[in-house]
């Protein structure tokens, strides 16, 4: 099963003679995956997967309706049917559609993700190995209760090819290559259990074998064994407000939650109500709402290299280019592609996607990232009297306009006048987005500036799971409501 | 309205039990390329969907999905390795890649050793279960919506279809569970953040049955006119209704709370009933109730379900979901739970508050319809956050006053329903899993509301 069906010219055949031409608009989404599950809990080898995944989806916009049919039948005769199914559901909602602007992209061009280091050179047998001398590394105590280290590799192979009766033709070929590595140590005494991981799971990227060494894979593993530990006698996270200093691999979630999703135009515009959400952010606040301190600036970047949610174009044809959402402060774009664009009047970029050949493209977060600031890291814990220092997400929480929110981190260190003077465990903060981000009062450097993804953004009616990337340095926030946990 | 599962439109021909013929085909035409001692478990999951997704009573996007994957594990000793492709429908290219996934599989095999929790059931036991049911096309339920939706602001999504799964392995057991359901997930929107939410959801589409649900949800709206109020952060008496319920049951189960996995890792939420003997209230008996959901009987390692599992009887627990693998790990019987060990159709025996006049019972406190994102703040307490969302109202001597501003609340299960726990009512609402992530859910839970004597919210 080593042949690309991507490569098949007899397959884009079928798959070009079945796109109708004499639609407004009609696409044929076809995505290809590989997958290879890895995974050694406390010590033993799990069940080895291997996964094939393909399909199509066929779109079809036309006289004011729109439908899809997507399929794994790949015959001539099977995409015949999808198609003729799409066109069926164009009929039946013609003149009940939310709106009738299709994509009208038909783009051509190409995107790889780049691979350093080819898997040839970590083959299946050393990566069994890898696994299991981390975890290993990590069952270092009788009181570590549970541990595993695990691999996922997912090669996705997408080709999009769309047609019009305006006889325009579109092609886009695009090959993703994504890896996914995890580590985690849970440590028990009592009541009390505390569990650390390998950056909550965000330290995944597009790439080859080099995606492990750009995280230190392969050096983690005793740190977070003995931070597990280390959590079982620590005092949980003192209750009051003061400053927060959120690491990069929670700044990720903190972007997320309360930047991210607000700023996706399908839930201002409602899509998202009986889901996911509404938004407290409005269509007149796009140009000059004050989101956060004028040292936030937050851009879209699908071009950074080896970043979990980088792309050519998304999956609507439109060219992916970096923009900032918000700069100075000021909130000066949405996350939303080209339909979303039409409907809203409002701008924004290149982020229509969709999870898969059998789930349609709506709009989704990419790689949405803060750009670095000019503090070290260590004049900003050096600025703080009273604070905490918050690593790695393990709790989310927000409510359905995106506003109250409450977050929880696996590790904290509490800091009195300006030095790190022990860890607490079950650390958390409460807040409020449409302020939360204008107590941003310090924003570290390149040095901390943390390239992550996340793997499971969920979203949408009905249900589909992306992958997000995130960047961030080190940020702190001034009189935040910090809490721990039961005593 | 007309049901009818066989219409004109292009491509909705019916496949009766083609899907489960096919399966069984493939299954037994793969069993006879065995070698050796290897021993085949195949599992098939599948659905074709027609989706309606709405926006201020119109279509967002409208579509058909079709789609089937075989899950297969190759097993031979104590030795296996898996995988799953996509099936296409066409005989001659499905065996060919499976083929190869075969082909694949044994030359992975040379890489594992001997897997000390591999358990698989070997003693066939053969079960269908196939409920057909009589579904509008999709033009005529899009037209029964957007009427329902006239002059009203509906969102959400109607999704209607065939949905199975299967078992087989190479010993000879199969197993098929096949059904034609339809639910329609919805709101009626009033205005920013404030709505009233249903679902219709069955076997049968039946008119009147639909205008019920309608009416009952322009009512729900509107008590939703009325100014809203803002609450401070304190304690307040509080009736969560049986979607409230669902919405804290599934975080806690999700996590482990009802896994053996999760106990003998110490990492159940419910880790204090574990090691201190901590209890909720005597009121609370739950259960996995495989009987009365809506989810196949059997697993993917072949084993059935027992029709109850109790999980906690009067407060305390009792048992636990065992995996296959987790009945080898720890040395128990396995009850033929998912891998990761959480109920798929949930039940919580009902109280004696009388739900028709709940509102009696809660007197003056907060009405709450549904919590909304809820996570841990300290998950080995099951210190638990959440938020208010849509119809929440302020009740004043049993009387709704105003709708409520949304709220976040952060306590334990041991107040929610232990010491603060006054009483369940009467009915247990069946509630199904409208999840869509991957395929259609058919998860399903049947769960009363709850009064509680004080609930802390925060925010």
């Amino acid at each position: 099963m080593t042949d690309l069906l991507i490569e098949s010219t007899a397959l884009e055949h079928r798959l070009r003679t079945a796109l109708p031409t004499d639609v407004d608009y009609a696409s044929a989404r076809f995505v290809d995956e590989r997958s290879e599950h890895l995974r050694v809990r406390r010590n033993q080898l799990e069940p080895m997967f291997t996964e094939y995944d393909t399909g199509v989806m066929i779109t079809i916009w036309n006289g004011g309706g729109l439908g899809y049919a997507a399929t794994t039948d790949l015959s001539e005769t099977g995409l015949a049917a999808a198609a003729d199914r799409a066109r069926y559901w164009a009929g039946v909602t013609a003149g009940a559609m939310v709106t009738t602007a299709a994509p009208t992209s038909h783009a051509v061009g190409t995107y790889m993700s780049p691979v350093e280091v080819t898997w040839d050179t970590l083959p299946l047998n050393d990566r069994l190995e890898l696994l299991q001398r981390q975890s290993r590394l990590l069952g270092i105590d009788d009181r570590i209760v549970n541990w595993g280290a695990s691999l996922v590799r997912r090669e996705v192979d997408q080709l999009l090819l769309t047609a019009s009766r305006s006889g325009d033709m579109g092609r886009i070929e695009q090959r993703f290559r994504f890896v996914y590595p995890s580590l985690n140590a849970t440590a028990n005494e009592g009541t009390n259990t505390q569990t650390r991981t390998f950056g909550g799971h965000a330290f995944c990227g597009q790439g080859g074998a080099e995606v492990l060494g750009r995280y230190g894979f392969g050096d983690a593993a005793g740190q977070i064994a003995e931070q597990a530990l280390e959590l079982l006698t620590a005092p949980n996270c003192p209750t009051g407000v003061m400053d927060a200093l959120l690491a990069p691999d929670q700044m990720i979630l903190q972007i997320h939650e309360s930047i991210g999703h607000p700023l996706e135009l399908d839930r201002i515009l409602g899509d998202e109500r009986n889901y996911a959400g509404t938004s407290f952010v409005t269509p007149d606040m796009f140009g000059s709402y004050q989101y956060g301190s004028e040292l936030l600036n937050v851009t879209f970047d699908p071009t950074v290299p080896g970043q979990l949610a980088s792309y050519g174009f998304d999956d609507d044809g439109t060219p992916a280019v970096r923009q900032h959402l918000i700069e100075n402060g000021v909130l000066v774009r949405g996350l939303g592609g080209t339909v979303s664009q039409e409907r809203s009047g409002l701008p924004g970029v290149a982020n229509s996607r969709a999870q898969n050949w059998n789930r349609p493209p709506i709009d989704r977060m990419a790689n949405l990232n803060v750009e670095p600031g000019e503090s070290t890291v260590e004049e900003l814990i050096g600025s703080i009297e009273h604070g905490v220092y918050l690593h790695t997400n393990n709790s989310w929480s927000i409510d359905d306009s995106r506003n109250k929110f409450q977050f929880g981190c696996e590790y904290g260190q509490r800091i009195e006048n300006g030095e790190i003077v022990g860890a607490v465990r079950n650390p958390g903060y409460r807040g409020i987005s449409s302020t939360f981000w204008r107590s941003l009062s310090g924003v570290a450097d390149r040095d901390s500036f943390t390239v992550m993804g996340t793997p499971n953004c969920g979203k949408g009616e009905l249900n589909q799971m992306v992958g997000t990337g995130h960047a961030s340095p080190a940020c702190l926030f001034s009189d935040i409501d910090v809490f721990g946990g039961e005593e | 309205m007309s049901a009818d599962t066989t219409g004109a439109a292009p491509g909705n021909q019916g496949n009766g039990n083609h899907d489960q013929a096919y399966f069984d085909e493939l299954v037994t035409a793969t069993t006879s390329t065995l070698t050796g001692d290897e021993v085949l478990l195949a599992n098939v999951s599948g659905e074709r969907t027609d989706f309606i997704r709405l926006n201020n009573s119109e279509v967002r996007q409208a579509g058909t999905v079709d789609q089937r994957t075989l899950t297969v594990d190759l097993v031979d000793g104590q030795r296996h390795t898996g995988g799953s492709i996509r099936l296409s429908g066409e005989r001659s290219l499905d065996g060919a890649r499976l083929a190869a996934l075969l082909t694949q599989l044994r030359e992975q095999r040379a890489f594992v050793a001997d897997d000390p929790f591999l358990l698989y059931n070997t003693e066939p036991n053969s079960t269908e279960r196939v409920e057909r049911g009589s579904i509008p096309e999709p033009d005529a339920a899009l037209a029964e919506i957007r009427s329902a939706g006239h002059g009203r602001d509906l969102v959400g999504i109607y999704a209607s279809g065939d949905t199975f799964q299967g078992f087989a392995n190479s010993l000879g057991q199969r197993n098929w569970f096949q059904s034609s359901t339809f639910n329609l997930d919805w709101c009626f929107y009033l205005r920013a953040d404030k709505a009233a939410k249903n679902l219709y959801a069955g076997f049968h589409w039946d008119d009147d049955a639909f205008a019920a649900k309608v009416d009952w949800s322009a009512r729900q709206v509107k008590a939703l006119e009325r100014d809203p109020i803002s609450l401070s952060p304190g304690e307040y008496r509080t009736y969560l209704a049986p979607r409230a319920m669902e919405e804290l049951l599934q975080l806690w189960s999700y996590y482990g709370a009802f896994g053996l996995r999760a106990h003998e890792t110490k990492q159940t939420p419910l880790l204090k009933m574990l090691v201190e003997g901590t209890t909720l209230s005597p009121l609370v008996n739950i259960s996995e109730d495989t009987a009365h959901g809506v989810a196949p009987n059997f697993q993917s390692a072949g084993f059935l379900r027992p029709d109850e599992v109790p999980l906690i009887v009067e407060g305390a627990y009792a048992q636990t979901l065992v995996s296959p693998r987790s009945a080898q790990e720890y040395g128990v019987p396995t009850n033929g739970a998912v891998g990761h060990e959480y109920p798929q159709s949930m039940a919580i025996a009902p109280g004696v508050i009388p739900t028709d006049t709940v509102g009696e019972a809660l007197g003056s406190g907060l009405f709450v319809g549904n919590l909304w994102y809820t996570n841990f703040s300290d998950q080995a307490a099951c210190r638990t956050t959440g938020m208010t969302r849509f119809a929440t109202f302020w009740m004043d001597d049993g009387e709704i006053v105003a709708p409520v501003n949304v709220l976040r609340f952060d306590d334990t299960a041991y107040h929610l329903l232990g010491d603060q726990l006054e009483g369940l009512t009467d009915t247990a609402e069946v509630l199904l899993d409208t999840s869509t992530y991957e395929r259609r859910s058919t998860d399903s839970a049947r769960l009363p509301g709850a009064l509680v004597g004080a609930m802390r919210f925060v925010l």
